[in-house]
Parts: structure tokens; C-alpha cells; sequence
């Protein structure tokens, strides 16, 4: 077929092939304006779309991270006020705690203080020791013995007489002396009572200062929550992810906990429920299991929920106190029941599995073996069947932070696939643009022959015709000369109407260029 | 007119349209056709005297099909000997009970049953009458209406029926895979290969042209491996 049409006008395919090319050089030649026309207009029609969905597209981002920034602030502001007022109630247990016992602390004080002042008073109140009695004993002692034995045996019964005295003073006023000591000896427990009583009340002023502190920083990221700064978007951000990654982690150590539990009742559940029944696919004795194991885990999140320890349920929250414990003690005491019959369904199943083993070993040929140990792992089963479910109650704490990050967490997703798609867009629609200028300049590549010639014939046109262009440019030139002045006048506007008329000049001179036809040319 | 910005009444209509869920739910898994998932398998030996010898195989073959049915699953054992279109062909039946604790003793009683047969076999048949044993086996599972229906063909496939008996008829295997386990080369067949290729191919033609699958394990082994029963 396509040697057919090669060959059509000569035998020979070299000439035909020359024929062929001036015919389709010709043809493309002459529909040049109309099929740049038709590249550039579709380029720029694909490029003006897709800039227009890409515009739609960033104004929904925007109402994306708006709505985002909105939940996490209300998200932020709520955690921040359950902060505050959870370090509101400490302070306020310490101050009932602590602060109200003051007057007593005060009165104590006051008492061990006046104890010590009166002790203190006590053991400076101290006689000294007459300075006259040296004296005396000096006088005394250098008396001139004038070699009278009455004499001097008088003198030596006064020195006596005066020693005796002065022992006797001297041992009264140390008597004295140990008699302080003694007093202040029984003011070091009330000293120590003292500084106990102080240490008390340092620890407690200490303990409110804290809290002081911590509530100030609350209530710094508050304020700068209600004014939506970004420091505070980002924080919430970041906390919220970090969040998320934990109780995703927690969730699906949760899950592994579920399997485990799953594997350890849905063996004897078949004694229950019958091993040859199916609900679907599905045997009824493993849907049975996965039952008991759902409502342990929802037993969990209502026990939780009535403990307020999660806010999942508007409607327990909003109970009653009597109602809730009701209904905190009704869902403790189903798990404590669910708990004991898994750990009886895990003792069957050790039953059921030796059972198993042993016909094994039989149709095997193999003698049983006996084990001395065995009794370890039945244990093992029961206690692991009535922890499991307590363990998997706890589910809802990881459960309600996860479904509150994970808001946080689509809206960030949904916000990557919102830029995404934006910058594509855009890719695309300059991708079609840029493409259609190559095409028209790839067109005009076949056909640079007759546009050499063009080139030529104008030139000559040009040449020959001078003296008809001057006025033209004389006539041009008084609009060139307005259009200076007015640029020398507004710097600012002339720079961005001469940008923007550079913009439509080029477009224009693309699309001046299309009507041109060939009559023209 | 009910109050929607109302929360309690909020929270009561999206109660009541989970519930809707769940009761939807539960009845399309109701229309739904259940699906049998109970198995049977017969299990067929020969016990002609070419044949005899081959008796451990059965009770390993029946060992291994004890290890593998469950409950709601049906098991029988039954001999191709003269005459083998008869109930006292067959050595043991049993459907295993829901509760796995009395499936695994009727397990327990079942090899005991099969174990006994054994050991009290004195005297292999001169005939084999394989056809009237294919027709008591597919009656069997006919009966116990399976998911699953699995033959069991521990024999040389060498037919020989005696002249008294019509076992020119349709076999009529329509869901039941045949699956022919350890056939024994006979001391003809070592003079001749293709007679015993032969033998195979016709028995093959003969099942798949009744309505069964065919499938030959030589190797006990192998059967386990094959995914036979799984």
C-alpha cells in the first residue's frame, strides 16, 4: 500500500519521493497560519484551563488548611483548658490540704518559738564569778609570815578558810555553768521541730509555685492559641502526628493482643457452637470468638468512659455521677465474667489440643509421652485468658487519640493531595504551552524552504521600496516620544504597562503573525 | 416535627440507622446460599491376591485421612473383593460430630475398627470387582451429600470380574474426585508396560467420562503434597 502510494507518480521511489515532499512542503506551507493557529490556541486553551483548575484547586487548599487550623485550635483549646483546670485542682488540693492546717503550723511556731526565747533567756541569766576573791587570795598569799607560829598558824587557817570558800563558789558556779548547758541541751529539739515545721512549709509554698509556673505556661499557649498564631498551629501539629504515630503503635500491639486472645478461645468455641457451622466463610465457632472478644473491648471503652478517663460517648458523659458508677460497675463486673470464661475456654483448650496430640501420636504409630511439666503452660492459658480482656479494655485510651489525630492526620493527606494535583495541573498546563511554541517552531523547520524564500523575496521587497517606510517611522515617531514622556512621568506604572504590554506584545505578535497568508508572504 | 440540631435525638437517629445497618447486614448474609463445607472421603481397598499384600497402605492411607477430616466430616472404609456391591463391604463409616472432644474419639474408635479388619483378614479374594466397589463408594457419598467428595482407589486397577455379575453401567461420578493411590505394577506388566498404561488410561477415560476428576498418587507421600483434602 504505502510502496503503492510512493511510486504513484514515477517507477522511480527516489523522484517520487522528491514529488511527495514538495507537494506536502507545499501543502504545509500554504495551511502554516491556520495550523499555528491551531497549535498555539490549543496550547494556550489546555495551559488556560488548567491554570483555572489549578486557582480552584488552591482556593479549596486554602479552605482545607483553614478548616485544619480551626480543629486543631478548638482541639488545642479544649486540651489546654482541661490542663488548666486540672492544675487549678491541685492547687486547690494543696491550699485544702496543706494551707488549712496553717493556723495550727502557725500556733506551733509561735510556741517552740517562745520556748526557745524563755530557754534562751534561761541560760544567759549566769552569776559570775566574784573577781575580789583573787584578790583576797593573793593578799593572802603574800602576807609576811613574821615567825610567829600563832600568827602564821592564824594565816594559814585564813588561807584555808578562803580556799574552801573559793572552791565552794567555783564549784557552785559551774554547777551554774552545766545547769545552761543543760538548757540549751533541751533546745535542739525544738530546733529540729522548727526546721521540720519550716521544711514543711517551704515544700508546700514550692509545690504551688510549680503549679503557679505550669498554669502561667498554659496559659501562654492558650492566649496564643485563641489569637490562632502559627506557632501554636505548628505545635498542635506536631503533637497531634506524634500522637498519632503512638496510639497507631498502641493500636496494633492492641490488635497482635486480639489475635493472640482470638487464637486462644476460637479452638474450644467449637465444642460451644458446633465446628461445622459457617456464617459466610467463616466458621460460626471464629465469629463467636471475635464476638466475645468485641464485647470485652466495648465492655472496656464504656468502663473507661464511665471512669472518664475517655470522652468517646456524649451520652455516658453526660450521665449522672450514680448513673455511671451503675453503669461503670454493670460493665466491670460483664468483663470480670467474660475474663473467666476465656480463662476457662483457654483451660479447654489445652484439654482439647493434648486430646488432639495424643490421637496424633496415635494414628502416627507413636507411643504418648508422658510430661512432667504439663501443668505449666495450662496455667499459662488460663491466666493469659483472664488478662487478655482487662488488657484489651484499655483499648479506648489509645482508640480516642487515635480517632482524634486522625482528623488531623486526613486533613494533612487531604491537603498533599490537594498540592499535588495543583502543581500537576500547572505542570501539565505549561508542559502544553511550552509544547505548542516546539510545534510551531518544529513546523516551521519542514517547511524552511519556502520560508528561506519568503525571507528573500521580502528583503528584495524592502530594498526596492525605502523611500515609502521613512514617513511611516516620521509618523511613528511623535506616539514613541508620548509614550516616553509618560514613562519618564510614572516610573512605577510605566515599568508594569511596559512589562504587561511586552506580555501582550508578544502574544500578539505571535497571533499578528497567524493571519498571515500565503497571497501575503 | 422533630427536632435534628436536637443531640440526644441526633445521636437516637444515628443509633437507629447502625442498627438498620446491621439488621441489612444480616439479612443479605442470610440470602446468601450457604455453602457446604463438610468433605467425604471412601476410602476402597483391594484385597484380591495380587493386591492383599498392599493392606499397611490402606491403614496409613486411613490414618492420614483421620489426621486431616474435622467435624461435620464423613469418613468410610470400605474392600473390593468378589463381589464388592454390598453393605458388608464396607469396614467402617462414621460422620464426625460438631464437638471436636467426641470427633476425635469416634476418630479413636474408627481406627480401632479399621485396625481390627486388618488384623483379622485371613483370606484375599480370587476375583476383584472394582466397578461394584466405585458403585458402593459413590452411593455412600451420594448419601452424606459433602462439599467435598474424595474416592480413595488403593488398588492394581486389574478388574476381574466374575462372570455372574453385570457391571456394564454408567458410573455416574458427577463431583467426586478418584483419586487412585499406589497401583501396583503386576508381573504382566513388566512383559508389557503398555498394559498397565493402558489399564491407567481406560480407568482415567472411564471416571472422567462419568463425571468425575481422576488423579494418581503413587507415593503416599506425595498425597499430602498434592493438596488432596486440604
Amino acid at each position: 500500500m504505502f510502496t503503492d502510494m510512493l511510486t504513484i507518480w514515477s517507477a522511480s521511489p527516489a523522484l517520487s519521493l522528491a514529488i511527495w515532499l514538495v507537494i506536502i512542503i507545499t501543502l504545509l506551507y500554504a495551511g502554516r497560519p491556520h495550523a499555528h493557529q491551531l497549535l498555539r490556541s490549543t496550547g494556550r486553551a489546555i495551559h488556560g484551563t488548567l491554570r483555572v483548575a489549578s486557582g480552584s484547586i488552591r482556593q479549596l487548599e486554602e479552605r482545607v488548611i483553614k478548616r485544619n487550623n480551626d480543629v486543631l485550635l478548638a482541639q488545642g483549646r479544649e486540651e489546654a483548658e482541661n490542663a488548666i483546670e486540672r492544675e487549678f485542682v491541685r492547687v486547690n488540693t494543696i491550699v485544702e490540704r496543706d494551707l488549712s492546717q496553717y493556723p495550727v503550723l502557725h500556733r506551733k511556731l509561735t510556741e517552740t518559738l517562745d520556748r526557745i526565747e524563755s530557754d534562751y533567756h534561761n541560760s544567759i541569766e549566769n552569776k559570775p564569778l566574784p573577781p575580789a576573791w583573787q584578790e583576797v587570795m593573793d593578799t593572802i598569799k603574800n602576807l609576811p609570815s613574821s615567825g610567829d607560829p600563832a600568827v602564821a598558824n592564824i594565816l594559814e587557817n585564813i588561807k584555808e578558810v578562803v580556799e574552801n570558800s573559793h572552791e565552794q563558789t567555783l564549784k557552785a558556779y559551774q554547777d551554774d555553768t552545766n545547769e545552761r548547758h543543760g538548757i540549751l541541751k533541751s533546745m535542739r529539739p525544738e530546733w529540729r521541730s522548727l526546721n521540720q515545721n519550716m521544711q514543711k512549709v517551704q515544700q508546700t509554698i514550692t509545690g504551688l509555685e510549680d503549679s503557679a509556673k505550669t498554669i502561667d505556661r498554659r496559659m501562654d499557649e492558650y492566649e496564643s492559641m485563641r489569637k490562632g498564631e502559627n506557632k501554636a498551629v505548628n505545635a498542635l501539629t506536631s503533637s497531634s502526628l506524634t500522637q498519632f504515630f503512638i496510639s497507631s503503635l498502641v493500636l496494633t500491639i492492641a490488635a497482635f493482643g486480639g489475635i493472640i486472645n482470638f487464637h486462644l478461645i476460637a479452638m474450644p468455641m467449637a465444642e460451644m457452637v458446633g465446628g461445622n457451622s459457617y456464617i459466610g466463610s467463616m466458621p460460626t465457632s471464629d465469629i463467636a470468638a471475635l464476638v466475645i472478644i468485641m464485647v470485652e473491648i466495648t465492655m472496656g471503652l464504656f468502663l473507661l468512659e464511665a471512669l472518664q478517663v475517655t470522652k468517646l460517648f456524649p451520652v455516658i458523659r453526660n450521665l449522672d455521677d450514680r448513673m455511671r458508677k451503675y453503669m461503670g460497675i454493670a460493665a466491670l463486673t460483664i468483663l470480670v465474667i467474660f475474663a473467666g470464661i476465656e480463662s476457662s475456654l483457654a483451660y479447654m483448650r489445652d484439654l482439647l489440643a493434648l486430646d488432639r496430640e495424643a490421637l496424633a501420636g496415635s494414628l502416627a504409630g507413636a507411643e504418648a509421652a508422658e510430661s512432667q511439666f504439663r501443668w505449666i503452660p495450662s496455667i499459662g492459658q488460663m491466666m493469659l485468658g483472664f488478662i487478655l480482656p482487662f488488657a484489651l479494655a484499655f483499648v479506648g485510651i489509645p482508640l480516642e487519640s487515635f480517632m482524634h489525630s486522625l482528623r488531623t492526620v486526613l486533613g494533612l493527606v487531604a491537603l498533599g493531595v490537594l498540592r499535588t494535583l495543583r502543581v500537576t495541573l500547572r505542570l501539565i498546563g505549561g508542559f502544553s504551552n511550552h509544547l505548542s511554541k516546539m510545534l510551531v517552531n518544529l513546523y516551521d523547520v519542514f517547511i524552511m524552504v519556502p520560508l528561506s524564500i519568503e525571507r528573500m523575496v521580502k528583503s528584495r521587497l524592502d530594498a526596492r521600496a525605502p523611500q515609502q517606510r521613512e514617513p511611516e517611522v516620521t509618523e511613528q515617531a511623535p506616539e514613541a516620544t508620548e509614550a516616553k514622556e509618560g514613562e519618564k512621568r510614572k516610573p512605577g506604572k510605566a515599568a508594569k504597562s511596559q512589562r504587561r504590554r511586552k506580555e501582550t506584545d508578544e502574544s500578539e505578535l505571535a497571533e499578528a503573525e497567524l493571519p498571515l497568508t500565503t497571497g501575503e508572504a | 416535627m422533630i427536632d435534628v440540631t436536637n443531640p440526644k435525638i441526633r445521636v437516637a437517629l444515628q443509633g437507629l440507622r447502625l442498627i438498620t445497618a446491621v439488621l441489612l447486614s444480616l439479612l443479605l448474609f442470610g440470602c446468601a446460599e450457604p455453602t457446604n463445607h463438610s468433605r467425604a472421603a471412601f476410602v476402597l481397598m483391594d484385597i484380591s491376591d495380587s493386591y492383599a499384600a498392599e493392606r499397611d497402605q490402606a491403614r496409613r492411607l486411613t490414618n492420614y485421612l483421620l489426621s486431616q477430616l474435622d467435624t461435620g466430616d464423613s469418613l468410610a472404609v470400605g474392600f473390593i473383593d468378589n463381589s464388592s456391591f454390598t453393605e458388608r463391604n464396607i469396614v467402617a463409616q462414621v460422620t464426625f460430630d460438631e464437638r471436636p472432644s467426641v470427633a476425635s474419639q469416634q476418630k479413636r474408635v474408627f481406627q480401632r475398627r479399621v485396625t481390627g479388619f486388618m488384623e483379622n483378614f485371613q483370606t484375599p479374594s480370587y476375583h476383584s470387582d472394582i466397578t461394584g466397589g466405585v458403585l458402593l463408594a459413590r452411593d455412600y457419598l451420594e448419601q452424606v451429600d459433602a462439599g467435598e467428595k474424595h474416592l480413595f482407589l488403593l488398588s492394581d486397577l486389574h478388574e476381574d470380574v466374575p462372570p455372574r455379575l453385570e457391571r456394564d453401567m454408567k458410573l455416574n461420578l458427577s463431583d467426586v474426585q478418584v483419586v487412585a493411590i499406589n497401583v501396583k505394577r503386576q508381573r504382566s506388566d513388566n512383559e508389557n508396560p503398555q498394559e498397565y498404561e493402558q489399564r491407567l488410561a481406560s480407568w482415567e477415560k472411564r471416571v472422567e467420562e462419568n463425571g468425575g476428576r481422576w488423579a494418581m498418587v503413587n507415593n503416599m507421600e506425595r498425597l499430602e503434597k498434592r493438596g488432596v483434602l486440604r
